[in-house]
């Protein structure tokens, strides 16, 4: 029992990652990674909103007429999302002006949506939980390491903090900007899914 | 006045195209862009969509949310504006159904054409994206009828493209990791690198 719980939480990290094998929750994965800090604020404002999420649909999935639960789930979600918002206005505020739109934009982040939809509707309330746990970790695995590399490659910087001295203020390293530019997300998470599906070959889609 | 509806029109095509500069609706964008076809019919539903919510929501936020916008009601003091995103989803959850029933009705070949196209565009990021773009530039109606045309066609263009340019990849021989979704990745990226080309115009 408790090993099951262990796979529902982890095996959307690898195994079956939301943006690299479930085409989940692209968008806002590529535009909030110019840095480590939205980055990591997205990530949890994701994994929250889509375990609460998934533990309330669970939780009245038995009540919920099969007709209108598209309206209720985004109801559900909606209201978490204003949540979600209000509280990084509150204590981020910084954050949330350069997170600008995209953190109302997690109510259409099809993680959210698909596993309440695929997950929450069929299972109990506390294993929903940790679904919406491991895929909220899986999305925030991708988030963090684009965010990593754009932030290092494209500024020298990690959480605004110098790690690469730039050659414009007297150190080695000169900045490369495409990293900084949308088109460089598209390739390095090319570039993950490329590495994770080497790894792990039977995730590799067959035409 | 013309001059500047133009070039928002313009400028929300190709500029600040949603897809490729604002990486909206990609999870539709990467999903359905296997066939030029049904990209057409997807393109198509989303320029319509985006053109009668961007104006409806754009009404909602300016009679009812906006800071101090009930004053019409005697209620000058209220802020409403943290109900947007639950309005604005509701509002283009309820357009799309209108839509749905609307065509069904009165254009049926146009109803087939789409199929399920429609109710997919409720959580097609783009949409919602629009709308919220269009409260942070605090776009007026007439902006706002030309900002949802505009970038419904910008959209539908990239995935236009996006799709002639997989059924061609079909003859390309792609290492086995990148097969599928690692290859549209990069080509879209390509496909954003060229569209930055853009950017450098001036309206």
């Amino acid at each position: 029992m408790a090993n099951k719980y262990k796979d529902v939480l982890l095996d959307p990290i690898f195994n079956n990652n939301p943006i690299g094998l479930q085409i989940l929750g692209i968008c806002s994965a590529l535009a909030v990674t110019t840095r480590m800090e939205t980055a990591v604020v997205m990530a949890l404002a994701v994994t929250v909103v889509t375990a609460f999420s998934n533990l309330a649909v669970s939780a009245i999935r038995d009540h919920i007429p099969s007709s209108i639960r598209i309206l209720v789930e985004m109801t559900i979600i909606a209201s978490l999302v204003i949540i979600a918002d209000q509280f990084i206005k509150a204590f981020a505020y910084d954050i949330s002006k350069k997170l600008s739109i995209f953190v109302g934009l997690i109510i259409t982040n099809c993680i959210i949506m698909g596993r309440a939809e695929a997950y929450a509707l069929k299972n109990p309330p506390l294993i929903s939980f940790l679904d919406g746990i491991g895929n909220g970790l899986g999305y925030s695995f991708v988030l963090v390491v684009v965010g990593f590399f754009r932030e290092l490659l494209g500024t020298g910087k990690l959480f605004g903090i110098s790690v690469l001295p730039l050659t414009t203020e007297g150190g080695w390293y000169s900045a490369n900007g495409l990293m900084v530019l949308s088109p460089s997300a598209f390739f390095l998470i090319g570039l993950l899914i490329w590495a994770i599906r080497a790894w792990k070959p039977e995730q590799v889609e067959k035409d | 006045m013309v001059e500047h509806y133009l070039s928002l029109f313009i400028k929300s095509i190709f500029m600040e195209n949603l897809a490729l500069a604002f990486f909206l609706g990609m999870c539709t964008y990467l999903a359905v862009s296997k066939d030029v076809g049904t990209a057409t019919g997807l393109g198509i539903a989303v320029i319509v969509v985006q053109g009668i919510t961007l104006p409806v929501n754009n009404l909602l936020y300016t009679t009812f949310l906006k800071k101090g916008a009930l004053a019409w009601a005697g209620l000058p003091g209220i802020d409403l504006t943290f109900l947007g995103l639950i309005t604005y989803i509701g509002v283009i959850a309820a357009m799309v159904q209108i839509l749905e029933m609307a065509l069904d009705k009165f254009v049926p070949a146009l109803y087939n054409a789409l199929g399920i196209f429609l109710p997919l565009i409720t959580v097609n990021c783009a949409i919602l994206g629009g709308s919220l773009l269009m409260v942070e530039r605090d776009f007026n109606f007439a902006e706002s009828v030309t900002f949802g045309i505009g970038s419904g066609v910008g959209w539908a263009l990239a995935i236009i493209a996006l799709a002639g340019i997989r059924e061609k990849m079909k003859y390309s021989n792609v290492p086995d990791g990148l097969r599928g979704l690692g290859i549209t990745f990069i080509m879209v990226g390509l496909m954003a690198m060229a569209f930055m080309l853009f950017s450098g115009i001036q309206l």
